[in-house]
């Protein structure tokens, strides 16, 4: 065993935090919470690309940098600690691009890999539908082949980053006859094709959170299918296993972590025994689950896809961001319902957003109650119910 | 960072395992609980000839040289097993306080003994109504006179005081009344030791110094400045407490999954219900997540590096993690679970003592919050 980083990765964390200082300092943004997924930012995806911090774990050939997955967490960690507006590159950075580079065919790598690592491709997911939530492979959006062709109808929801996707990552049903896992492909849509239309929607903190996207008849090339047809519902799984494995899950909110802390410092609250313990409950909570997710970067570097591991460590890691928001609200008393924008608003009204915002940590990505069957079943092997 | 154990911590591992699951059954450890004694002479000795004693202590001692995270691996699984005896109480406050204190002279003395098997230490540290490790509270007191000191006061929830061949003793030195620590020949008549009866049927003892007498060359360490020596044994005992939860929640955890396989009720295995399932998720969650929080603080601690903040949360964490692991797997077990028939209340009461023993969790979140400048 060895908790330690390498001297080159206390080097790169270093180099990430003076990178990310010295944008807050010259005022290109202000760290926000859910900034990853809710921070667009084309400039910002840009410099870090510059950097050569996207697809860092993705081979040479395609523009990776060939490195751990400990270090894209090492990134990804201070990117989040910092609040920085990632969420451009984001989904393509940490799911579709390795689904492609697991599943896709050479061609797909070549035309996508390098875009995205360069900054300049962004995406989004469409998995959900309105009657396909934890039961995915229920879903009914259909392609239906046509010459090099496949002609795609339905209904995607619950997607993040959407208006600022050029791309989808689209899962659909192409064989309405096979039994439901085994009917599903994925496939790239351009986000521009002609039929294809998305309605934003709001969330509880009156952010435009996700969009609807509809497909009607929308056309797509054959070699936009990523992997085998009709396999589409084992890619999902495989790919979600990522989408959960990250440090997102415990440090969506964490600028408010921060500044609670420190707001709790300078008006002596954390001098009360009562505020002192719910604080160092916090920190516990917060190191404990860092641990967690580090290990999930482990397995992946072994060449594992994590699985229950991903599972354990997102769902507790979205109870502790939830903690946080609570506990930072009733620190601040009448004035945490203050939301961004208003007079007296204490922490730029990060904590009503937390509070708020929070609720749909546990839902996105695999609910809480869907990761512990994962969990339950593929971890402790118990009998599926 | 890596998360595994190596080959030969596996190998450790695997022959503590398979040799616990041979002596050390629940029938024996029952035996243990009701003897006076509450150990084995015998397997005792062949705990030593195994080397299990002198694991983490230099060779010219008689040890095996090894680390202190491999004695961690050693510890799991004792706690695995509920071993009964005072293989915490001799290593890891006894001899390793004496490696870390001790002169040359001290150590050749006595922890060739101690890796042998031939004697027992223990540490006489709390005391009546101290509960917070705080030196202020300590009112044992060791009177300078003659070369010698005369130490008088009552000590409490000493482990295995009633067997002791030594005591590590905590007292106040006067003039200066500040904290020194002693190694005393647990024998002596003025000491009077009696057991107490404990949830964990462990033996922890009230010790009574009656004017006893030791002589000035059984200061452990320095005169009037012990006390951040005795701060790192409550690091060392807390991380080494947490090791043997780790091994305890984890077999509870792998017991409590066996058991929602096999019973059947509504003509299924309870398991297959997912309000089941998701308990058995909960308590695999509080097992890993003890496990690395307490491997991290005994890595941190063998590699001896400052870990005040990293000891504080694995103690904080596993107190009460293992808390909700009981509550789910005596649900989980039903009725069964609560009676004496059953294997599971050995580790219950084991767990709850260990989470009592060297700090719990209000104790260790008030180091976080003081590690983290509140």
């Amino acid at each position: 065993m060895d908790f330690s980083f390498t001297e080159e990765q206390n080097k790169f964390r270093q180099e990430v935090r003076n990178f990310l200082e010295e944008e807050i300092k010259k005022g290109y943004w202000e760290p926000a919470c859910d900034a990853w997924v809710q921070g667009f930012d084309p400039e910002f995806t840009k410099r870090v690309a510059q950097r050569g911090w996207i697809g860092l774990t993705w081979p040479k050939e395609y523009g990776g940098e060939e490195r751990s997955h400990v270090d894209r967490l090492i990134l990804t960690e201070e990117m989040l600690r910092y609040g920085a507006p990632a969420a451009c590159h984001w989904f393509g950075d940490r799911q579709v691009g390795g689904a492609i580079l697991s599943f896709g065919s050479e061609e797909l790598k070549k035309e996508f890999l390098p875009r995205i690592v360069k900054g300049g491709a962004y995406f989004g997911l469409g998995m959900s539908e309105p009657g396909a939530g934890s039961d995915l492979a229920s879903l009914q959006t259909k392609a239906v082949e046509d010459g090099d062709y496949y002609v795609i109808s339905g209904q995607k929801t619950w997607a993040s980053c959407a208006s600022f996707a050029q791309y989808f990552d689209v899962y659909v049903r192409t064989d309405p006859e096979a039994p439901r896992h085994r009917g599903i492909s994925e496939f790239i849509v351009d986000a521009q094709a002609p039929g294809l239309s998305r309605i934003p929607m709001t969330d509880i903190t009156s952010t435009e959170a996700w969009n609807d996207i509809f497909f009607d008849n929308v056309r797509v090339h054959k070699r936009y299918l990523v992997g085998e047809k009709n396999r589409g519902f084992y890619q999902v799984l495989h790919q979600l296993d990522y989408e959960r494995s990250g440090m997102e899950r415990l440090m969506g909110n964490y600028p408010l972590f921060d500044a609670i802390i420190q707001f709790a410092k300078e008006n002596k609250l954390s001098q009360e025994p009562i505020i002192r313990s719910k604080l160092a409950q916090l920190q516990i909570e917060f190191e404990v689950g860092r641990l967690l997710i580090y290990r999930v970067a482990l397995v992946m570097g072994e060449g594992r896809a994590p699985n229950w591991e991903s599972a354990m460590s997102k769902a507790y890691s979205t109870e502790f961001e939830k903690h946080l928001a609570g506990v930072a609200m009733e620190i601040l008393g009448p004035y945490g319902q203050l939301m961004s924008g208003s007079k007296l608003a204490p922490l730029r009204g990060m904590a009503s957003h937390s509070y708020l915002g929070s609720k749909g940590y546990s839902l996105q990505a695999g609910t809480t109650e869907i990761l512990k069957n994962i969990l339950a079943v593929r971890g402790l092997g118990l009998p599926s119910s | 960072m890596k998360l595994t154990l190596t080959e030969e911590q596996e190998m450790l591992k695997k022959t503590a395992r398979g040799f616990l699951a041979d002596k050390c059954s629940k029938k024996f450890i029952k035996q243990m609980e009701e003897s006076e004694t509450g150990y084995s002479r015998e397997l005792w000795q062949e705990m030593a000839e195994l080397g299990w004693m002198g694991l983490a202590f230099p060779e010219k001692y008689g040890g095996g040289d090894m680390s202190f995270l491999d004695l961690a691996v050693l510890l799991e699984e004792m706690g695995r097993a509920c071993l009964p005896g005072p293989f915490f109480s001799t290593v890891v406050l006894g001899g390793l306080t004496i490696l870390d204190l001790g002169s040359e002279e001290q150590k050749q003395e006595y922890l060739p003994k101690l890796i042998r098997g031939e004697k027992v230490f223990t540490l006489a540290l709390t005391e009546p109504g101290y509960n917070t490790y705080d030196a202020s509270s300590t009112t044992v007191e060791a009177t300078p006179g003659g070369g010698s000191y005369t130490i008088k006061g009552t000590k409490l929830f000493v482990s295995d005081a009633h067997i002791a061949d030594y005591l590590l003793c905590i007292a106040r030195t006067k003039p200066k009344n500040e904290i020194t620590m002693f190694l005393a020949d647990a024998k002596n008549p003025r000491i009077n030791c009696t057991i107490l009866k404990t949830i964990a049927g462990d033996k922890l003892c009230e010790v009574v110094f009656d004017q006893l007498s030791v002589p000035g060359v059984s200061i452990l360490g320095q005169l009037d400045r012990g006390w951040s020596a005795v701060q790192m044994i409550i690091q060392r005992a807390a991380v080494g407490k947490c090791c043997e939860m780790v091994g305890n929640i984890q077999r509870v955890l792998e017991m409590t999954v066996d058991y929602a396989k096999e019973r059947k009720q509504f003509d299924r295995s309870i398991g297959s219900f997912q309000v089941i399932q998701h308990y058995c998720a909960d308590m695999a969650t509080d097992v890993d997540s003890a496990r690395f929080s307490t491997y991290q603080a005994a890595w941190m601690l063998s590699e001896g590096l400052p870990c005040t903040k990293e000891v504080a949360i694995a103690k904080a964490w596993i107190g009460e993690a293992s808390q909700r692991v009981f509550a789910l797997a005596h649900q989980i077990h039903g009725a069964i679970g609560v009676t004496i028939e059953h294997d599971l209340h050995y580790y219950t009461r084991r767990a709850k003592a260990a989470e009592i023993a060297f700090g719990d969790a209000s104790f260790y979140r008030e180091v976080v919050a003081r590690e983290m400048g509140l």
